[in-house]
């Protein structure tokens, strides 16, 4: 396992958000995260990326308990978030972007032809053909070419988990399409993927995993081949499904 | 043209055109190909203005009145090099005229009213700037009072300053010939010669070498035609111009002759060069631009967004200060107006007729300078024509207008929306 979240706590003042979540993600695989609204998806993201501390449980990168205090030490970890903001910078072009605060320099002078080569070949690693200019600014580009490189972005650090915060939900059916095939490529690429989305559609359609969190509990993580959208649906809504997710004590009689 | 790799166009020269970022001063042809307007309002507007004067007085197109010129804009030209590094991060300083006055008053009472060395004077001036630079940077970023309060608030106090430094508005002069030949010397022929040539020659190794390196990486890179054409037009234009500031422009010849590259077109360019680099060879203009871009971005990045920020102002009020010191040498004196009156809106207003947007994210160092060429010219041609200081405030305050318009529109349009 490269990531394993054990009874993951996480609380703002009297509120508990997270509580008790158990996450293992692998290698090569893709694990998505579903959950309603306030279930806790951004809170356990963040957990993961360092911008929230947590307040119980462990998370282990490799076997090893780490503490991530911050994006940097996630980001030395190999774990890269993909925001659903996306985070470009509109005035600068693909390069730039894809090197922001990471830039390459030879003594003090930018070195813009070495960055542009490792873009270029970053790319066409991913098998990205749908930017064909490198030095167009970012505002250019269509929303499907925008969030490929804010995904290019995060895996060209050896980043070994990439974190996709609902990549999908402002595209088109093609552009869509296009993304999850990148997705997929990450994985089989031997990344682990944290894929967040609401999309059930695009969940099935990706994902190796899905893992329902319900009220910031882990009501269930299942095989993607096994599950059926309709379980998932419930996991999600209830937190149970058949014999399937929390305990009726749990889920407090939500259920109908 | 090129062996492509993976993932590009084929062949597209534009590409490789737009992105040489050594290239300041040619680079129009680039922009427009690619449909980036870029610097290319400033150039028609200077080619037109000076049709325009030369046809209704011919002395706008003299020689003397060329070196005039130079010696007009320059002050306005320093302060809108450095507003162009307030305005990319999306900020504005609205006390970088009067910030000039109070460097140049410091300037002048060391000078003259301490009679200490020149050197000293200079520095304690930039020094000040710096400072004032440190401070409203400060103000702004650490306790997030608007730019626009801050500085409006600074270009009160600042006026104040010059007041009580110059003792309640008497005026103090410059007699020291150092200090007076920033503005107002000029280079020796021969000097002005090795000067153009050690200029084209560097920029032609600076060109070559990067078309150089970008063949050797196999990225897309312009034909080598078009690289020599840019050396060559640059050399042709510089040449040109040393060769005319080189002719005798004295009205009486016997009497005291006046020839020569003007000192301050000198300075004007080495700061010129220093600036660009810095904006667009180094990590710190990098994140300037993407700190102007998306300051969430840059701070999710790992960039210093603060400190990114401070130094912006810092540079900002030091440059507003190396245009307080050109000034104090033009008029051989600091009076309380100096870098007062317009002297502000005529640098906000060159660096956004050059192609800075108010919106951040965008402006280059040459955008100034063209910006601030074509304020002068207006302001000269018209004060040739002998129309009032009303008539001319007008019209430059509608040519800033059509700037900041064009500004808006093309960041409405999205497209446009480059730091090129």
């Amino acid at each position: 396992m490269f990531l394993e979240l054990t009874g993951l706590s996480k609380r703002f003042g009297p509120v508990e958000v997270l509580s008790d979540v158990d996450l293992a993600i692998d290698a090569g695989e893709v694990c998505a995260l579903v959950g309603d609204n306030g279930a806790g998806k951004s809170t356990l993201v963040k957990c993961v990326a360092g911008i929230h501390a947590i307040d119980g449980g462990a998370i282990t990168v490799d076997g090893e308990t780490r503490t991530i205090s911050g994006p940097r030490d996630a980001a030395a970890l190999g774990i890269e978030v993909v925001y659903q903001d996306l985070a470009l910078c509109d005035n600068l072009d693909v390069v730039e972007n894809l090197f922001l605060g990471r830039e390459k320099v030879r003594g003090m002078v930018l070195d813009d032809d070495a960055m542009e080569h490792l873009a270029a070949e970053t790319l066409s690693s991913l098998a990205v053909r749908t930017i064909r200019n490198l030095r167009q600014p970012v505002a250019s580009l269509s929303g499907g070419q925008r969030q490929t490189v804010a995904i290019a972005k995060a895996v060209l650090w050896n980043s070994r988990l990439v974190i996709l915060d609902e990549p999908t939900a402002a595209l088109g059916v093609a552009q869509t399409r296009q993304v999850l095939e990148l997705i997929r490529r990450l994985a089989d690429q031997g990344l682990a993927v944290l894929y967040i989305s609401h999309n059930l559609n695009d969940v099935f359609a990706v994902a190796d995993r899905i893992a329902a969190l319900y009220l910031g509990r882990m009501a269930a993580v299942l095989d993607a081949a096994d599950a059926t959208q309709s379980q998932v649906v419930e996991l999600i809504t209830s937190g149970r499904s058949g014999s399937l997710g929390l305990g009726a004590a749990d889920t407090n009689g939500a259920r109908p | 043209m090129s062996t492509q790799v993976e993932s590009r166009p084929e062949a597209g020269t534009e590409p490789g055109a737009v992105r040489a970022v050594a290239d300041h001063v040619k680079g129009y042809w680039a922009e427009v190909r690619s449909g980036e307007v870029g610097a290319l309002p400033a150039v028609a507007g200077i080619i037109a203005l000076c049709v325009f004067f030369g046809i209704s007085q011919p002395v706008f197109l003299s020689v003397g009145n060329l070196a005039n010129l130079f010696g007009q804009g320059a002050a306005v030209a320093c302060i809108a090099m450095g507003l162009v590094f307030v305005l990319v991060i999306g900020e504005i300083d609205l006390s970088a005229g009067f910030a000039s006055g109070v460097c140049a008053a410091i300037m002048a009472v060391i000078l003259t009213n301490w009679g200490m060395p020149w050197p000293l004077a200079i520095g304690a001036a930039i020094a000040t700037g710096v400072v004032i630079g440190l401070l409203l940077g400060t103000l702004v970023v650490k306790l997030g009072i608007p730019s626009f309060v801050v500085t409006l608030a600074a270009f009160l106090a600042f006026q104040g300053i010059v007041l009580m430094i110059l003792e309640e508005g008497s005026n103090i002069t410059i007699h020291n010939e150092t200090v007076k030949a920033v503005a107002g010397g000029n280079l020796e022929r021969w000097q002005g010669w090795t000067l153009l040539v050690l200029t084209i020659a560097a920029y032609g190794a600076l060109q070559m070498n990067r078309w150089r390196r970008r063949v050797a990486r196999s990225l897309v890179h312009e034909p080598l035609a078009v690289v020599a054409a840019r050396i060559a037009s640059l050399g042709a234009l510089l040449t040109a111009t040393v060769f005319l500031l080189n002719l005798e422009r004295s009205a009486n010849p016997q009497i005291i002759s006046l020839t020569g590259v003007p000192v301050v077109v000198v300075i004007l360019g080495a700061l010129f060069a220093v600036w660009t680099f810095v904006l667009h060879r180094t990590r710190f203009g990098r994140h300037l631009y993407a700190v102007g871009g998306n300051r969430e971005a840059a701070v999710r990045a790992g960039v210093n967004v603060d400190r990114v920020r401070i130094a912006a102002f810092v540079i900002c009020s030091g440059m507003a200060a190396i245009g307080g010191i050109v000034a104090a040498s033009r008029a051989a004196s600091v009076d309380p107006n100096t870098g007062g009156s317009n002297v502000l809106l005529l640098s906000v207003g060159a660096a956004v007729i050059g192609g800075a947007s108010l919106f951040g994210g965008k402006g280059t160092v040459r955008a100034a300078l063209l910006g601030g060429a074509v304020v002068a010219i207006i302001n000269n041609g018209m004060g040739l024509m002998g129309l009032s200081a009303g008539v001319r405030f007008g019209v430059t305050g509608a040519v800033l207008l059509l700037a900041a318009g064009v500004d808006a529109m093309s960041r409405g349009r999205g497209k446009l929306f480059g730091r090129h």
